[in-house]
């Protein structure tokens, strides 16, 4: 930060983002995260950055108690208010461009030109997915024609809590594209970050936190995705799952936990080989939509010949 | 209540329907035996008189029936949509051309009324035949982007309260999005399906597109375990559909849900009673309350709730209770001796859980499997019957007193298929609509279906929709 050679920097503790605050992991424990010298991943060839809380399974079910008390307040607020603070959180991301530029860089080993180039990408992902808030029930909702005198509609709504597992190589850039479009369309959501690599994703969260996010719509945890995720494939008021950052085997078998309650699964397609710069399209903001289809009697002005 | 006048017996002439004494598996075109030869019968739920012999699959045929849709599936998909189209609207056709032999036949395997089959059952068959005909040169054009491609092989398992209509729900999308299929129809109603088989082979349909596997579950189970089917789709018990979504988990394989229900019809003391009274008949005694969007369980404003019940109880001592042919029928039978001995048992649970149990005075025929309409008042949230699906003529009378209170004894459940809504007020209406998490709202109607309306479920009662445009994803790789 500092040019003075003689000025000790100041560190952050990072914590987990649960229900608004930042609360360490209630399990005391954290584990080490280190710069990346490669995005391949070179793992203990890299310096200490911090200490990262290493979430548990009660983590996981307070974020879970978070996201749901949100849920209401967040879908019931209008889509144009939801795309309203998803674009102020844009704009802090923008404002914390160079803090996110360094955090990426030592996160995924990138050059700084790169880094920022992930960083940019990322807050227009986010602007893009704002103003999609207030269009997606046009695009995927409409009136069905049906063969009888009824008035009937069918339009998009959240599913609920969904339980996200964050590409585990791209760290703020795949984060993002995975978040944004589960919150734009409604939902709440309980984040685990990249395992290796999660301070972008809990650094995304102090911004949350500052711009007008409604506290529990978005949790964020760090620690072993496979432990934290368990508990969240199986949580009875989890509605909804998103496997981004599960391996084959944990994906198998979290699906497999998500059955119980018959959560909406959406699979690790080839996650970390997907461009997270390419044009991401609408699936991941239907993923986790209803469809609520409501009928009313219309009369029969037209079938009983009135004209005007 | 005694009627004044009674009703002469107005019976369907079953002879436009012959059912031979046997029927095979059709794969691939043909007509055949089950590898190890076994096979079922199927009855007459409201006689108990055997209707036919019909062949049981097993795991070697489902495996034969995938193979033939693989191969088929080749150059069905790469059909023009418009030629795909064509076969889609020959099916439509010959549906309608042979409608009341096919709901004549409905009726006899399934023990549902003819006046039901005929007018609900066998006209929507044909709708949705001829909506997602017009569709399968239109894929484009759906918003699953520029040439959505299909999945390859869909299988497909159905139940027994709607044979040739949750059929006509699963094959038509299927066909019309360039997937072939095989379909497993319920053991207690296989017949209408292999009547089926016959119209794809009057249309010409090339070998292999539609196969059609009559057996139990552990065919059912087979087929969506097998490793060449693409695509899976369900509707049944939610018990059945959480051991599919364990079984395709890990595989990849595209999988849809239509499962249980325990729907809120939700009756405010401004609604119009008289439709209302109406609309809660048809909400649970439409095919004898087995419809997993049935509205089960009635909520209704305390001030008006001794009024609804008084109507109700007349309304519901008009209903006639008896053979499924009488054209006059509104009751019919259930639908199998295991399915009457679920509801008789759960409804045995609701009186001694403390519930008040009440049935018209009802006669009920002496062979076959009936169940009087039975209303149960004095229901908790907390009794079975207000928790559990009963499937079959049950209805839960449950009061509230604020629209909030409404909103959420309705949500309080595991299901989220359908709800009901009765006002004269349209913002209520709007918001309660709104509040209510459920796939499908009526409001001052119910069980209501159109093949371009999509319908599906929340939460446990599963997930993908069918029907309209959204109905088109499921087999489509977007």
């Amino acid at each position: 930060m500092s040019d003075r050679s003689d000025r000790l920097s100041v560190f952050k503790t990072y914590k987990l983002y649960v229900g608004g605050k930042f609360p360490r992991s209630e399990s005391g424990r954290v584990y080490e995260v280190t710069t990346r010298t490669s995005a391949a991943g070179a793992a203990g060839k890299g310096n200490w950055l911090a200490n990262a809380p290493q979430a548990s399974r009660k983590d996981a079910r307070d974020a879970v108690v978070a996201a749901r008390k949100a849920f209401g307040g967040w879908s019931g607020a209008t889509a144009y208010n939801r795309g309203q603070v998803l674009y102020r959180v844009a704009e802090m991301l923008e404002g914390r461009r160079e803090q996110f530029v360094r955090e990426v860089a030592d996160a995924e080993g990138l050059s700084k030109s790169k880094a920022a180039a992930v960083v940019d990408a990322t807050v227009d992902r986010w602007v893009w997915y704002a103003g999609w808030t207030d269009k997606i029930a046009q695009v995927t909702g409409g009136a069905n024609p049906v063969a009888g005198p009824f008035f009937n509609l069918s339009s998009p709504e959240p599913t609920g809590v969904v339980a996200v597992l964050a590409p585990q190589e791209s760290s703020f850039l795949g984060l993002v594209s995975v978040l944004a479009p589960v919150i734009a369309t409604g939902n709440t959501a309980v984040v685990i970050a990249s395992e290796r690599s999660p301070l972008p994703a809990l650094s995304l969260a102090e911004v949350l936190a500052t711009s007008d996010v409604p506290g529990g719509v978005v949790n964020v945890l760090s620690g072993r995705t496979a432990e934290i995720a368990a508990p969240l494939a199986a949580h009875q008021d989890v509605n909804a799952i998103d496997l981004a950052g599960a391996d084959e085997a944990l994906a198998k078998e979290l699906e497999i936990a998500a059955a119980d309650n018959l959560k909406r699964v959406l699979r690790p397609q080839p996650v970390d080989d997907t461009d997270w710069t390419a044009a991401p399209g609408t699936e991941r903001l239907t993923a986790f939509l209803e469809t609520k289809t409501v009928w009313h009697p219309t009369g029969s002005l037209g079938a009983s010949g009135s004209s005007y | 209540m005694a009627s004044a006048f009674e009703y002469a017996p107005a019976p369907e002439s079953r002879s436009v329907v012959d059912i031979a004494p046997s029927y095979g598996l059709f794969v691939d075109g043909e007509f055949t035996d089950a590898a190890d030869g076994k096979v079922f019968k199927t009855v007459s739920p409201s006689t108990e008189e055997v209707l036919s012999e019909v062949a049981q699959a097993g795991a070697a045929d489902v495996d034969r029936a995938v193979k033939a849709a693989r191969k088929a599936f080749e150059k069905w998909s790469a059909l023009p949509g418009a030629e795909r189209a064509k076969y889609l609207f020959r099916i439509a056709r010959i549906i309608q051309e042979r409608s009341r032999e096919l709901a004549v036949l409905e009726t006899l395997d399934n023990g549902k009324p003819i006046r039901e089959t005929r007018d609900a059952d066998l006209p929507l068959v044909a709708a949705h035949f001829f909506y997602y005909a017009g569709w399968a040169d239109k894929l484009d054009h759906a918003g699953f982007g520029a040439a959505p491609r299909p999945l390859g092989v869909a299988g497909q398992v159905i139940p027994w309260n709607f044979p040739l209509l949750m059929l006509a729900w699963k094959i038509a999308p299927a066909l019309a999005t360039g997937n072939t299929v095989v379909l497993k129809p319920a053991e207690t109603t296989p017949l209408s399906a292999l009547f089926f088989a016959d119209i794809c082979r009057q249309a010409g349909l090339p070998r292999g597109v539609v196969n059609i596997l009559p057996g139990y579950g552990d065919a059912g189970a087979a087929l969506v375990a097998h490793p060449d089917v693409n695509k899976v789709a369900f509707t049944g018990s939610t018990a059945v559909g959480k051991e599919i979504a364990r079984t395709v988990a890990g595989t990849g394989k595209k999988l849809t849900l239509e499962l249980g229900g325990k729907g809120a019809n939700i009756v405010f003391d401004d609604a119009p009673l008289d439709q209302a009274v109406e609309g809660i008949v048809t909400g649970i005694f439409f095919n004898q309350g087995q419809v997993c969007c049935a509205g089960s369980r009635l909520l209704v404003q305390e001030s008006v709730h001794d009024e609804v019940l008084d109507a109700l109880k007349r309304r519901l001592s008009t209903l006639r209770l008896g053979d499924p042919l009488d054209k006059n029928t509104d009751i019919g039978a259930i639908n199998s001796a295991e399915q009457l001995a679920r509801i008789t048992a759960l409804a045995d649970r609701g009186e001694a859980e403390g519930a008040e149990r009440w049935s018209p005075a009802c006669e009920l025929p002496g062979s076959g499997y009936w169940f009087a309409p039975t209303l149960f008042t004095g229901v908790t949230q907390a009794h079975t019957i207000a928790r559990d699906e009963i499937f079959g003529p049950v209805l839960s009378v449950l009061t509230f007193r604020t629209p909030d209170e409404a909103v959420a004894k309705a949500n309080n459940t595991q299901y989220g298929l359908s709800a009901g809504i009765w006002t004269e007020k349209g913002s209520r209406i709007l918001a309660v609509a709104s509040k209510l998490r459920a796939g499908v709202i009526w409001s001052n109607t119910f069980n209501k279906f159109d093949p371009t309306s999509p319908f599906g479920g929340y939460k446990e009662s599963g997930f993908g929709r069918e029907g309209g445009r959204h109905g088109l994803e499921a087999y489509l790789d977007v």
